[in-house]
C-alpha cells in the first residue's frame, strides 16, 4: 500500500502541475493574473479562536484557520481528532464555545449562508423510494442558480442510474449520489465529509476529477479523509488535527518535506537491543518479528545493519508518504505533549 | 463566483411542490407501509361499526365520526413521529438540515402526504358506512364531518414532530403505537365514551383525541354536549405547545 503510494507521489499527477501553481507558495508577481490574486485574498469561511467542549473531552482547542475562495484544504487526523466537530461548527450545527465563526461573511447555518454552500456529510441511508433524478431535482430548487442536471449527472458519474431508486444503490453508487447533491446548488463553498468511503479506485478516481473540475471554476473546498493519497492529490493545504489541536498545516510537499527520515523495515530475530546500539538509526519499532526502522541516514543504517547480522529478509526501504509524514508528525506531536518516551526510542 | 452577497431567492412555491411530491411518492411507492395503515381504520369499522355492531340505529353513524378520527390521527403521528426520527437516525434528516431546504417545505411535505392518507381514509369510511352502515346526511353534513376530520389531524402532526425530533429511530415506532393506541381507546374512538366509568370520561377531556372525535360528533349531533370552542381550545393548545417543543428540539445546536 505504501509502495504504491510512493509511486503515485512521485510520478504520477496528470493535469496537475498547473493547478500547483495557484497554491500560496508560489505567487510570482509576474505570473500569476490579477484576478486571481483578488480570488485567494478573499476568505471565504474563517474560524478564529474557535474551541469546544464534550463534558470534559476537549474536542478543539482554540483552533483557528482561514478557507481562501479557490482552495481545497483537506483536514486529516485520527478519529476523535476534531475534524468532524470542526466541519459542524462550520456548518452552524454546533455551536461553538470560544472564538468566532463567519462562513460568507455571515454565521454559520444561517438560510443564505446555507444557499451559499453545499455539503456531503456522511449518511447511513436516504430514502428508499425516490429515483437518483428526483433526489437531484429537489435538492437543486432549494437553491438560485443550480448546475445544470446534466452537468450534475455527468460530474456525479450517474448517468446509467439516473432512474433508479436509491434503495437499490450500491454504497459507491449512493456516495455519488450524495456528492451530486453537495454540488448541485453550484456551491462557492463545498464540504466533503469522506466523500470516497466505499467507493471503488475507478469512482474514486472520476470524484477525484470532479472535485478537481469544480476547484477549477472557484469552489472553494474542505474535504476531510482517512485516504492520504486523496487529501496529497486533490489538496492545495493540508491541515493536521489531534486532539483539538492544528499540529501541522501545509501544502502537501511542504509537509512531506518536513519529514527527513526514511522507513527500513524486515524480519529478523535479532534483539531489540542491539539494534538501539546503532548509530545511524534514530527509531525502532518492533511488532512480533517485523521491525520498523526510522533514519536519516539510510545507507549508513543498512551498512550497520549488514555489519552486525545476517538475520534480515523481507527487506524494504521506503521515502517519505504524505502518510508517513503524518503518522511520524502525529507520534512526535503525541510524545511531546505527552511527556513520556517509549522504551524503544533512543535519542540522536 | 461572486463573493459580493447575493440576495435572491430560490422559488419557494416550486420547492413546496416539489417535496410534498417527493414526500407523496415515497408513500405511494411503499405499499407494504401504506396499505395497512390506511386498512387498518377501515376494517376496523366493518367489523365493529358495521358487522358486528350493537345498535344499527345509531352505532353506524357514531363510529363513522370516531374511526374517522382515529384514521386520521394514525397516518399524522405515523408520517411525522417516526418518518422524522427515521430520517434522523440515518443521517438523513442532518443532510436537509445543512442543505438550504426552507423547514417549512419539510413541515409541508410531510403534511400533504397526512391529508392524502386522510381523505383516502375518510373516502373509504364514508363509502363503507353509506353502503353497509346505511348512514343517513345530510351533503352538508358529510362535507363539515370531511372537512373537520382531515384539518383536524394538524395538532397531531405537530405531535408527531415533536416526538420524531426527541425520540431515536429504534424506539420511535413503539413509543408513537404506545400513545396512539392508548389514547385511541381512552377517547372513546372505539368505544363511545359514555360506555366507561366516569373517571375515564374525565381523563379523556385532557386527550386531543377525544376532543377532535368531539368536534366530529357534534356533526353528527351525538357528542356529550360539551362546547366548540372548548375542543377547538384544547385542540389548539396541543398544536401550539408540541410545535414550541418540536421548534425548540429542531433549533437546538449541539444535539448528538
Amino acid at each position: 500500500m505504501n509502495n504504491l503510494n510512493m509511486d503515485k507521489v512521485g510520478t504520477e499527477r496528470p493535469g496537475w502541475s498547473d493547478l500547483q501553481l495557484s497554491s500560496a507558495n508560489s505567487i510570482k508577481p509576474g505570473e500569476s493574473n490579477q484576478s486571481i490574486d483578488v480570488r485567494e485574498n478573499q476568505i471565504v469561511a474563517s474560524v478564529v479562536d474557535v474551541s469546544k467542549h464534550y463534558g470534559k473531552n476537549k474536542a478543539l482547542d482554540k483552533v483557528s484557520l482561514n478557507v481562501h475562495c479557490g482552495e481545497v484544504l483537506s483536514v486529516l487526523g485520527p478519529n476523535g481528532a476534531g475534524k468532524t466537530t470542526l466541519i459542524n461548527i462550520l456548518l452552524g450545527r454546533l455551536s461553538a464555545e470560544h472564538g468566532t465563526v463567519s462562513v460568507m461573511g455571515n454565521l454559520p447555518g444561517e438560510l443564505r449562508t446555507k444557499r451559499r454552500c453545499g455539503a456531503m456529510l456522511q449518511v447511513s441511508g436516504l430514502p428508499d423510494m425516490l429515483t437518483v433524478k428526483e433526489h437531484i431535482e429537489l435538492f437543486q430548487s432549494y437553491y438560485v442558480s443550480p448546475i445544470a442536471y446534466t452537468k450534475v449527472i455527468d460530474l456525479a458519474g450517474l448517468e446509467e442510474i439516473q432512474n433508479r431508486y436509491s434503495k437499490n444503490l450500491s454504497g459507491g453508487q449512493k456516495q455519488r449520489l450524495l456528492f451530486a447533491l453537495a454540488i448541485c446548488g453550484n456551491p462557492d463553498l463545498l464540504f466533503l465529509d469522506e466523500p470516497s468511503v466505499g467507493m471503488d479506485i475507478t469512482a474514486r478516481k472520476s470524484l477525484w476529477s470532479a472535485i478537481a473540475q469544480l476547484k477549477n471554476q472557484g469552489t472553494s473546498i474542505i474535504l476531510t479523509t482517512h485516504y492520504l493519497e486523496e487529501a496529497d492529490q486533490l489538496s492545495d493545504r493540508v491541515m493536521m488535527l489531534n486532539k483539538g489541536s492544528i499540529i501541522q498545516q501545509g501544502t502537501p510537499e511542504e509537509i512531506k518535506s518536513r519529514m527527513r527520515f526514511k522507513k527500513i523495515s524486515f524480519t529478523s530475530e535479532v534483539p531489540i537491543q542491539k539494534l538501539l546500539s546503532l548509530s545511524a538509526i534514530e527509531r525502532v519499532e518492533l511488532a512480533g518479528n517485523l521491525y520498523e526502522i526510522q533514519t536519516d541516514k539510510p545507507v549508513k543504517a543498512l551498512k550497520q545493519l549488514f555489519e552486525m547480522t545476517d538475520d534480515i529478509s523481507n527487506l524494504t526501504v521506503t521515502g517519505a508518504a504524505l502518510e508517513d509524514a503524518f503518522i511520524q508528525l502525529n507520534r512526535s506531536h503525541e510524545t511531546k505533549s505527552e511527556e513520556s518516551s517509549d522504551t524503544s526510542e533512543v535519542a540522536n | 463566483m461572486n463573493i459580493v452577497a447575493t440576495e435572491s431567492q430560490p422559488d419557494l412555491i416550486k420547492i413546496y411542490l416539489l417535496e410534498s411530491k417527493a414526500e407523496i411518492l415515497k408513500v405511494i411507492r411503499s405499499p407494504g407501509f401504506t396499505l395497512p395503515s390506511l386498512l387498518f381504520p377501515v376494517m376496523f369499522y366493518l367489523f365493529f361499526g358495521v358487522i358486528f355492531t350493537m345498535n344499527a340505529a345509531s352505532m353506524p353513524t357514531y363510529l363513522l365520526a370516531t374511526y374517522g378520527t382515529f384514521g386520521v390521527i394514525g397516518p399524522a403521528l405515523f408520517s411525522f413521529g417516526v418518518g422524522i426520527a427515521i430520517e434522523r437516525g440515518q443521517g438523513w434528516f442532518e443532510l436537509k438540515e445543512v442543505s438550504p431546504m426552507p423547514a417549512s417545505a419539510y413541515i409541508l411535505g410531510r403534511v400533504a402526504v397526512t391529508f392524502l392518507f386522510s381523505v383516502f381514509t375518510i373516502i373509504l369510511l364514508f363509502t363503507i358506512g353509506a353502503i353497509f352502515g346505511e348512514v343517513r346526511l345530510q351533503r352538508e353534513q358529510w362535507l363539515l364531518l370531511a372537512v373537520i376530520l382531515t384539518f383536524g389531524s394538524i395538532p397531531f402532526c405537530a405531535i408527531g414532530m415533536a416526538l420524531g425530533l426527541y425520540l431515536k429511530s429504534n424506539s420511535a415506532p413503539a413509543v408513537v403505537n404506545l400513545l396512539y393506541l392508548p389514547m385511541a381507546f381512552l377517547s372513546g374512538l372505539w368505544v363511545p365514551i359514555n360506555f366507561f366509568p366516569e373517571l375515564m370520561q374525565s381523563v379523556a377531556n385532557f386527550l386531543p383525541a377525544y376532543h377532535l372525535a368531539q368536534l366530529g360528533l357534534k356533526v353528527v349531533s351525538m357528542d356529550s354536549g360539551q362546547s366548540v370552542w372548548l375542543h377547538i381550545g384544547i385542540l389548539s393548545l396541543y398544536l401550539v405547545v408540541f410545535s414550541i417543543l418540536a421548534l425548540k428540539a429542531y433549533t437546538k445546536k449541539d444535539k448528538q
